[in-house]
């Protein structure tokens, strides 16, 4: 179809067999690259965010507080300063509350308000290529936001061995183990009624009580088991212990923190694709 | 399939007991059809008459529950992501990206069907100019108008070069201007050979644009055939449309029988449907009625669609 205006005798379409196949590679990895526009196109914000956050976390909470708690005497951080305690749990809960909030608005974005995934279906690509290039996205920013914040300790001198580098895988793959899960959540919702409930009755909790502040050993008996079931507390103490060169001491517990962050991720990931294909297909 | 059957009398899309349920509703109850190569095919229907459900079936986003579907030759079961390469969809809501330009809408959509940046690029300065966009390619999309929206839309769909264009209502909202403006570029796709099959509920959007077009109504089609056709079987040649004093019309009762070849009483006014509207108008005032107006028009679709579809409202 030519649109100048010596138009060609029409064509007739190819059909049955001499119809091209597309490249089923192509779906997945444009569908990524659509997401890396978006981000291109609206990047300064959220990446001046992305260094205020750590930077306004550590000084109050690292350099303000700590002092009070170093001071204090006390030996709950293990001999380090509550500085050095609190910076790799500080990255990975920041890495995977960035990543809740990204398996949520656009998603929803995505369904209803833009309805870019719509757009996105009418073309070769299908659902699967289209929840994939989103989570993929969602790992990527985690990465970006967890780098930075890597940066932002070493440069607070809070890193008490080089491990604190661990922090940012393990703040990518507990970053996954909730996007994932939220963002097959999201495919029904009409709006952001029950994200408001999760981030005030799940995320904000789980930031508080799953080891980021203080060891889950202080929590009441009752509620530590749910520490165990939510996959933060995993990241976090797996984060810290690499990062404080203590994985060694308990090297069981820490092997289960990582199987249990990769089959939530691996759940979720799979929730997420079946949601899409069924929101899609209708 | 015979191999001595010419290539252009097969068709494009065919469908045979085509048939979408959900749960208990069903939306398309075994309709057929077939839409030719170069044709320009219209489902019209008021709403919920299945027109979009069959669209979506047509476009490869939606399973077929019964029937069989054919495009291009193929299955969309199978074939889904290999039919939708070759098609454009002009869908009933905007779903263009808001948070891109106007230019990145239409490149980063060429992609999805594997052309290069370069390619992509090329073609989207070409459709800009085809949709009268071109000064606002650097533009966000949010602050167009509706009618540029649909433009930019139209443009978008045809990036890959489609051979199956589709367009869900696609002049819905838009003010005259930009619908004839519309209409204009669409009659160009057309004579460039790209197949038009769109959906509406404008009548004269139908006569406009339609070689051939099949009436929708609860789920069933009612009607097939060209405007024309569809209006000689369905409607007459002309209508007189009288408009009698408030008090009057009530008390019509029997005193027009036998004008025209059907009547049609309607609250504020009185359709007859005749082949010679002068004759109705003559043979109403020598029975001593006076109405306050007569208007003697042509028929047209909207006749058709009021007779086969009722005029009861649809929600």
């Amino acid at each position: 179809m030519a649109l100048a205006s010596s138009a060609p005798a029409p064509t007739l379409p190819a059909t049955g067999d001499r119809v091209p196949r597309p490249d089923p590679v192509n779906a997945f990895r444009v569908s990524y690259e659509h997401q890396i526009l978006l981000y291109l196109r609206n990047w300064r914000g959220s990446l001046f965010s992305n260094f205020a956050q750590p930077v306004l976390f550590l000084l109050a909470m690292g350099v303000g507080l700590g002092t009070y708690v170093d001071n204090g005497g006390s030996n709950a951080t293990g001999g380090v300063s509550y500085l050095q305690f609190l910076a790799p749990a500080l990255l990975v809960s920041s890495v995977m509350q960035g990543a809740a909030g990204e398996g949520t608005f656009p998603v929803l974005a995505g369904f209803r308000w833009v309805r870019r995934y719509h757009a996105m279906y009418a073309t070769p690509l299908t659902p699967y290529a289209i929840a994939f290039g989103q989570l993929a996205w969602n790992a990527t920013h985690a990465l970006m936001v967890g780098t930075i914040f890597a940066v932002v300790i070493v440069l607070f001198g809070a890193a008490a061995t080089p491990g604190i580098l661990w922090s940012v895988p393990i703040g990518v793959l507990t970053g996954i183990a909730f996007s994932a899960p939220i963002a097959a959540y999201m495919t029904s919702q009409r709006d952001t009624t029950a994200w408001n409930n999760i981030w005030r009755f799940g995320i904000t909790p789980l930031f508080l009580f799953s080891g980021t502040f203080f060891p889950i050993e202080r929590l009441p008996d009752v509620i530590r088991p749910l520490a165990w079931l939510l996959p933060l507390w995993h990241g976090v103490d797996l984060a810290r212990a690499l990062a404080l060169g203590t994985a060694g001491q308990e090297p069981l517990l820490h092997i289960a923190h990582l199987a249990i962050l990769v089959v939530v991720a691996a759940l979720g990931t799979w929730a997420m694709f079946v949601r899409f294909r069924r929101q899609l297909e209708k | 399939m015979t191999t001595h059957t010419a290539p252009a009398e097969a068709p494009l899309i065919a469908a045979r007991g085509l048939t979408k349920r959900f749960g208990q509703f069903t939306a398309v109850d075994a309709i057929d059809f077939d839409v030719a190569p170069g044709e320009s095919f219209g489902f019209l229907g008021p709403n919920g008459a299945g027109k979009t459900s069959t669209m979506r079936m047509i476009g490869c986003i939606s399973p077929v529950s019964d029937g069989q579907l054919s495009i291009l030759g193929l299955d969309p079961t199978r074939d889904g992501p290999r039919i939708r390469g070759q098609l454009g969809v002009v869908p009933q809501e905007d779903s263009l990206d808001t948070d891109l330009s106007v230019i990145d809408n239409l490149i980063i959509y060429g992609r999805y069907f594997g052309l290069s940046r370069a390619e992509c690029t090329r073609r989207a300065h070409q459709l800009l100019d085809f949709a009268q966009l071109g000064e606002r390619a650097k533009d966000r999309v949010e602050p167009l108008s509706g009618g540029m929206k649909r433009r930019l839309t139209i443009a978008r769909a045809l990036i890959n070069e489609p051979s199956i264009l589709l367009l869900d209502e696609p002049t819905t909202g838009l003010d005259p201007q930009a619908r004839h403006l519309l209409w204009e570029r669409l009659y160009r796709l057309k004579q460039h050979g790209v197949t038009l099959v769109l959906t509406t509920h404008y009548m004269d959007e139908a006569e406009q644009l339609c070689d051939r077009l099949v009436v929708m109504d609860k789920a069933k089609i009612v009607a097939e055939g060209s405007p024309r056709e569809l209006i000689a079987r369905y409607a007459s040649r002309e209508v007189t449309e009288l408009r009698f004093p408030v008090g009057i019309q009530e008390t019509l009762g029997d005193r027009l029988a036998g004008i025209g070849e059907r009547i049609d009483l309607l609250p504020d006014r009185v359709l007859v449907y005749t082949s010679d509207g002068e004759a109705v108008s003559n043979a109403v005032h020598s029975r001593g009625l006076e109405p306050e107006t007569v208007l003697v028009r042509r028929s047209s679709l909207e006749d058709v669609f009021l007779r086969l579809t009722g005029r009861s409202l649809v929600d």
